[in-house]
């Protein structure tokens, strides 16, 4: 089990050029350690002390979370004195006061909106560019392939000062569909960096049978090649899903309008307004309200998940 | 058959190319061109001017400070997260002990466990994460301070964010909270591409654990070390450090007491959101833009080595 999360089989071939030892598509048993002939003491120790280490940090990692599902279910007094301790009656409307006074259900609508749009919008835009780039040969190809890939690793913060204004003669800021346009924009480099290598991989022959029985290139890249990308797409379409749902910079400058606020710039909305009315038990509602979702599909698609966010740093 | 070739192309690159270049790359250049005037970013009007914002940056002291904390950032979180990382995968994944009638090599008892429960932050807002962090902190009732009494230590029970002293380690710390099981999961994937033969040689030879994981792992695993230490220096310049601070530390200019978390991502935002000072604010980020580029150059000469093939 420990092993099979090998990072997903398009990478092979973008990994060598960029850095990566190259890793064999198939699954294998995993290396590990044989100690056989370690001998008592000194092993021991050494035994115990990494396993504490194990437990440890998986325990700092669960504890903050779950104190703040408990801290989410106590009244304000109890949130005061008795940091630890568990509430004395489970308090439900702190549940119910976050999702309707608080806005938590607008925060939801919005994020969903901005993500289902844009999300689509990603993929498409990208798949698209991406497969031109990887499969056709014409003057320019590496040009437009490196100044995608370039936006990588430029700081975004820089580019968002003029952007706002752009945006604002536009007539697009604070708006929702400007906010998708933006987000597609900056998915973009990933996207097409992950893709080309992804749409190099696939063979060639398939297409080119689609083209000698009389499909258009338009058509054999919608019927034909996307299908056969379907393992690509749905890693890169996981970690552009994370990271537009759990975007906060991009929305923290460019979508200022209360009304619109997606769900990370809301919650910190609601901290100060909340923080102003004392109500902390509301505002951990909310919190957690975000937190378990994402947690939830987390733990159903762990190993596409995984899968998709490792993909993302073997650049 | 050239002819719609070519046609094909263009209408297939015209919409990313038209969307990337009008909200990516035309704003990157507008910034590099903007750090040469004085442009307010209220009114429409401004003037060429030379050299002089980039003057006032070497006087400025609080620029000064947000260069120190996003390059202290840049240097120590990376190094924390990926050694912490590095020691639980080769733990999950190579440091079992051999049991009877088990595979010869494994992790120890519960690694798929610890694989999920390590990776919990990397899926949550960091914004979520930061308000959190944010509540544990609180010096009079937040959670790690209450833990602490509740162990006997109630003599120390430090102003987490609010204290010049700690609140920059403090926002360390919660960056490496949400990225070590992220690491931990990318080096599993590396290591469990590492051939068997090589770890059963070396049991041979004798190598205990430690040996192993210098002469062996290590080595094997460098190149994914080293993008993953690029990738993650990325964010600790950007938007990670700017979430964190922006929404973690106290203070009026929202970089903590005394400008002690300031960084400069936020300092650009700062700058040109709410001072007006929109052409100012453009050449903080070209500095920005300097220091990633150059931390990426470093990592990437530090880490020329031969390749090696397996």
């Amino acid at each position: 089990m420990e092993t099979t999360d090998t990072p997903p089989p398009p990478a092979p071939d973008a990994v060598p050029r960029h850095g990566v030892p190259e890793e064999p598509p198939v699954r294998k048993v995993g290396p590990g350690g044989r100690r056989g002939s370690r001998g008592g003491g000194e092993g021991r120790t050494l035994n115990a002390f990494s396993h504490g280490m194990l437990v440890l940090w998986a325990f700092m990692v669960v504890m903050p979370l779950l104190w703040a599902v408990m801290t989410s279910f106590k009244t304000d007094r109890e949130i005061f004195t008795a940091p630890w301790s568990l509430p004395a009656a489970p308090q439900f409307e702190n549940w119910a006061r976050a999702w309707g006074q608080a806005h938590m259900s607008d925060y939801f609508l919005n994020t969903i909106l901005v993500v289902g749009g844009s999300l689509t919008g990603t993929m498409l835009l990208g798949s698209m560019a991406a497969y031109v780039l990887a499969r056709f040969d014409f003057p320019g190809n590496r040009f437009l392939y490196f100044l995608f890939i370039g936006g990588m690793s430029f700081p975004v913060i820089l580019a968002l000062v003029p952007l706002f204004y752009v945006l604002n003669n536009l007539a697009l800021l604070n708006t929702l569909h400007g906010l998708i346009l933006t987000y597609i924009a900056y998915s973009l480099p990933f996207t097409v960096f992950f893709l080309t290598a992804f749409f190099r991989t696939l063979p060639t022959t398939v297409a080119e049978a689609a083209l000698i029985d009389g499909a258009s290139h338009a058509r054999t890249f919608f019927q034909v090649m996307l299908p056969m990308a379907r393992p690509g797409l749905i890693s890169v379409g996981i970690f552009n899903f994370l990271g537009q749902w759990n975007q906060y910079m991009l929305p923290t400058v460019l979508n200022t309008d209360p009304e619109r606020k997606v769900l990370s710039q809301g919650l910190v909305q609601l901290a100060v307004s909340q923080g102003y009315k004392g109500d902390w038990s509301g505002l951990f509602a909310g919190l957690v309200m975000a937190m378990l979702p994402v947690l939830a599909a987390y733990i159903v698609f762990q190993r596409q998940v995984v899968a998709g966010l490792t993909a993302g740093a073997l650049k | 058959m050239h002819h719609g070739k070519y046609r094909f192309i263009a209408g297939f690159l015209a919409a990313p190319l038209a969307l990337y270049a009008l909200f990516v790359i035309w704003p990157f250049l507008q910034a590099v061109y903007y750090s040469f005037t004085d442009w307010t970013g209220l009114s429409p009007e401004f003037a060429v001017t030379g050299l002089r914002n980039y003057e006032r940056l070497l006087d400025d002291e609080i620029f000064w400070k947000s260069l120190q904390h996003s390059v202290a950032l840049v240097l120590l979180v990376p190094l924390v997260t990926i050694a912490l990382a590095l020691f639980f995968a080769f733990m999950l994944n190579v440091g079992g002990r051999r049991r009877r009638g088990a595979a010869a090599v494994t992790g120890v008892r519960g690694s798929a466990f610890y694989k999920i429960v390590y990776f919990f932050p990397q899926v949550l807002s960091i914004a979520i994460v930061a308000l959190l962090f944010q509540f544990a902190y609180n010096p009079n009732n937040g959670a790690i301070n209450a833990g602490l009494r509740a162990v006997g230590l109630g003599s120390v029970q430090p102003d987490w964010l609010g204290d010049p002293d700690f609140a920059l380690w403090s926002v360390m710390a919660v960056l490496v909270w949400c990225t070590v099981g992220f690491f931990v999961v990318l080096f599993s994937a590396g290591m469990s591409s590492i051939p068997l033969d090589f770890y059963e040689a070396a049991l041979l030879d004798g190598a205990g654990r430690v040996t192993t994981f210098f002469r062996i792992t290590l080595p094997l695993l460098w190149d994914t070390v080293q993008s993953g230490w690029i990738y993650m220096g990325i964010l600790a310049l950007g938007a990670e450090a700017f979430a964190v601070v922006q929404i973690m530390t106290v203070g009026a200019n929202g970089g903590g007491p005394d400008y002690s978390t300031t960084v400069l991502p936020l300092y650009v935002y700062v700058k040109a959101f709410r001072d007006g000072q929109a052409a100012y604010a453009t050449t903080i980020g070209v500095a920005l833009l300097v220091v990633t580029l150059a931390f990426a150059a470093v990592v990437m000469r530090l880490g020329r080595r031969e390749r090696l093939e397996f």
